[in-house]
């Protein structure tokens, strides 16, 4: 048991890291580093452009998607390897943050079910982040279930006609091309009637309407569709065979191993030993240790379980179910550290200016954006049914609407 | 990186376990907890023969001198037979306070006779309630003769010898504190057993009555050598823990398979998959700390502090938590004497409070990650 590199690993490393000190763009480090929670601001700058400028020199250094093969924008690396270069990416990883959809999910649905043409033109272009890519799934009545979405395709001629709204989009207002996942036989039961496609965002028909969010922000978008045009080359995968294309997406989303999840721990740690309450500094105080001490205890169990994990790559294994807790613990980790640190400010806790207090707002923006870490991508509930059957092997609910023709499930209650 | 076990550690752990599946079944644990034997001779001379009970005791000691990353495989298939033997208190704690401090010829007159299962050892600290601390030793020394009471000393009433923390100074410092090792069996010790709420582990009292006493290390090392004694035996409990909640978490999860109530399994139901899932990911979560913990012991490292205090609390909390959730699973008949998941919690919740309590360790957590932080 060891933490060392192999020596070809240790190789890549060094080679890896001579690169990020020659290339990075070190005037953003500090900025970046600052930033937590996965919400990057550079004060100055667009983080989009900045991005971009970055994820092209990663491109044309061979550092991009470096798990890809090489003609399609990568480098043929191992499993291990990403992990390697992402840790010595650091800081400069938050960076990738628009990309993050493409390469994880999109990038591999085209790579699995999209024509050899197809890959040739899009996914180099996805990898050196000159085009950006976001994922068109949930919508306002398939969020958790996403087989119960409604967008139609209509075939016409060599096209299809898409009719419908998406929502809960990322980055749908910046990207280029989309990902989207469409009905196209509501008279079958509703897994079999799904047909996966992507297309061009700038299409005639496409509307992005930002989200205006509970934490006052806007991240996320809805998308609507009045009778886009798509052509039949741009259909991955059968008609109607959509449902299990999906999952190959989703699959990769979870595969992120080595993926850095906030956990809000040493944050929340610095300010408990700095925080001077009317008893002395609050870690001092009993009850505040011992719920410093759990939430410790949960960071570094998912900081080894994912070395467990990056292990399993190096040895060239597939690494365990290990790694489906990461989300299901940081979320809800995030929300009761953000909670706990707003009671020990007192009635100041509710004050939200950057010059309030020691920890200058952070656990309260904290609070208001956590409960999207315990939806987004998958809800606990969702998460702990994920782990109940695939890793506990328990058996899947009994559905009603299994084996009922879509247009015959009833939408509303009573 | 290679945070794994190696292939020859899994194979020992494999072993392990087909042991005491054939050796340590439910029946056998049941034997204990229903007073019929004080520990389960049998198995003890059994774990011997397999070369468990030497596995990290060095051969010019008598024992197999692997070490312990094999010591963690074998305790996690301990704790996950629930085995109702004096494993813990004379491997992890005699054992390893006689390796840490012992003289040689301690050394050769005990660890050989704990390696072929002739001698168990424990360790005699507490002296009623409360969590280890200096302060809380009042039991005296003098001469070279013991005066006072300790109790709960583990398997107390089995042993052969205990490792005593005793008083030999008045100044308010660690350095008041020393060790001594004591012959049980050559008298001046009153033994009187304990119950308590895990009947397959002995407790017992012991009063020390102008006891001859040989030191243990050196005068004044007493509380330095006990807190590195600890922090070893955390990680070694720890890895028990984890194997007791992942049998109790198998547990739970068969029963939800099997059980059929409403016309359909009850693990079909997302109120009972997710007590489940929850109960996978305290466990995951522990198991990991304790890798890095069995790092840190195997290696001697200097983050050993810190990683066996978040292994002992991640592994605490798992243990509890998969327990008493495993009853929960099964309902009524988890609350009955017949089915075993009540021996899993007693278990659970009384290896959360030997050797200090969850919020004792907590508070060493803290202590230690603010130490490093400092530095």
């Amino acid at each position: 048991m060891n933490f060392d590199d192999t020596p070809q690993e240790a190789e890549f490393r060094a080679t890896a890291r001579k690169w990020v000190a020659a290339n990075a763009p070190k005037e953003f480090e500090e900025e970046l580093s600052k930033s937590s929670l996965g919400r990057i601001r550079l004060a100055k700058h667009d983080m989009v452009e900045v991005g971009k400028t970055w994820q092209k020199k990663k491109a044309e250094g061979g550092w991009a998607c470096l798990h890809w093969p090489k003609e399609y924008g990568g480098r043929g690396a191992t499993p291990i390897e990403k992990v390697i270069w992402q840790q010595e990416e650091g800081v400069y990883g938050k960076l990738t943050q628009p990309f993050q959809i493409g390469e994880g999910m999109c990038g591999p649905t085209v790579m699995a079910f999209g024509t050899e043409d197809a890959k040739r033109r899009y996914l180099p272009k996805l990898a050196s982040g000159e085009e950006i890519w976001c994922q068109l799934f949930s919508e306002p009545a398939g969020g958790s279930d996403v087989a119960g979405l409604r967008t139609r395709a209509e075939k016409q001629g060599d096209n299809w006609v898409i009719n419908g709204q998406k929502i809960w989009t990322s980055g749908a207002h910046y990207s280029d091309y989309g990902l989207l996942i469409t009905r196209t036989d509501p008279n079958v039961p509703k897994h079999k009637g799904l047909t996966m496609f992507f297309l061009d965002m700038k299409s005639k028909g496409v509307e992005v309407r930002p989200i205006k969010q509970a934490n006052g922000m806007q991240e996320f978008n809805e998308v609507y569709f009045t009778d886009v045009v798509i052509p039949d080359s741009q259909r991955l995968g059968a008609v109607g065979d959509g449902w299990s294309v999906s999952l190959t997406t989703l699959m990769n989303e979870r595969m992120s191993i080595g993926s850095r999840l906030a956990t809000g721990l040493p944050e929340m740690f610095e300010f408990c030993s700095n925080l001077m309450t009317d008893d002395g500094l609050a870690i001092d105080d009993p009850a505040t240790r011992s719920k410093l001490a759990s939430w410790a205890v949960k960071a570094s169990g998912l900081k080894y379980t994912s070395y467990r994990a990056i292990s399993a790559l190096s040895k060239g294994e597939r690494p365990g179910p290990e790694n489906s807790i990461g989300k299901l613990v940081s979320g809800t980790m995030l929300q009761d550290i953000a909670t706990y640190a707003m009671d020990l400010e007192g009635a100041s806790g509710a004050l939200t200016g950057l010059d309030e207090e020691t920890a200058s707002g952070q656990f309260q923006q904290m609070l208001l954006s956590s409960p999207s870490m315990r939806i987004a991508g998958g809800t606990d509930e969702i998460l702990r049914n994920i782990i109940a059957e695939r890793v506990l092997g328990l058996p899947g609910d009994i559905r009603v609407d299994k084996d009922v023709p879509f247009n015959k499930i009833p939408t509303k209650g009573r | 990186m290679n945070f794994d076990f190696s292939d020859e550690q899994k194979q020992m752990r494999d072993a392990a376990r087909k042991f005491l599946t054939e050796k340590c079944p439910p029946k056998a644990v049941r034997e204990v907890l229903d007073g019929k034997a004080t520990y389960d001779k049998a198995l003890w001379t059994g774990l011997a023969e397999m070369g468990f009970l030497g596995v990290a005791i060095p051969e010019e000691f008598g024992g197999a001198g692997a070490g312990h990353l094999e010591l963690c495989v074998i305790a996690e298939e301990m704790g996950r037979a629930l085995a109702p033997v004096p494993f813990a208190s004379t491997v992890y704690l005699a054992a390893e306070a006689l390796l840490l401090a012992g003289s040689d010829a301690q050394k050769q007159k005990w660890l050989p006779k704990i390696a072929s299962g002739e001698a168990i050892g424990t360790l005699a600290l507490f002296e009623g309630k409360g969590n280890p601390s200096p302060q809380a030793i009042k039991l005296s020394a003098s001469g070279g003769t013991l005066n006072g009471v300790k109790k709960p000393v583990p398997d107390g009433a089995i042993a052969d010898f205990a490792i005593v923390a005793a008083r030999t100074g008045s100044t308010g410092r660690d350095a008041d504190i020393s060790l001594f090792l004591v012959d049980l069996k050559a008298g001046g010790v009153e033994v009187r057993s304990l119950t308590n709420i895990d009947p397959t582990h002995g407790q017992a009292e012991l009063t020390f009555k102008n006891c001859k006493a040989e030191p243990l290390g050196a005068a004044g090392d007493g509380w330095s050598i006990l807190t590195q004694v600890l922090d070893r035996a955390a990680v070694l409990v720890a890895f028990e823990q984890v194997g007791g909640s992942d049998r109790a978490l198998e547990m739970g999860r068969d029963y939800a398979l099997d059980r059929i109530a409403f016309g359909r399994p009850i693990g079909s139901f997302q109120a009972v998959k997710h007590i489940l899932a929850d109960m996978y990911v305290s466990a995951t979560l522990a198991r990991s700390n304790c890798y890095y913990g069995a790092w840190a012991l195997s290696t001697n490292a200097s983050e050993l502090p810190e990683a066996a205090a978040a292994a002992r609390i991640s592994a605490t909390q798992a243990f509890q938590h998969c327990s008493k959730n495993n009853i929960q699973v099964h309902g009524g008949m988890g609350f009955t004497w017949e089915f075993d998941c009540h021996m899993y919690y007693r278990r659970a919740n009384a290896t959360a409070v030997t050797l200090g309590s969850l919020s004792y360790w907590e508070d060493q957590l803290i202590d230690r990650m603010r130490k490093k932080n400092a530095a």
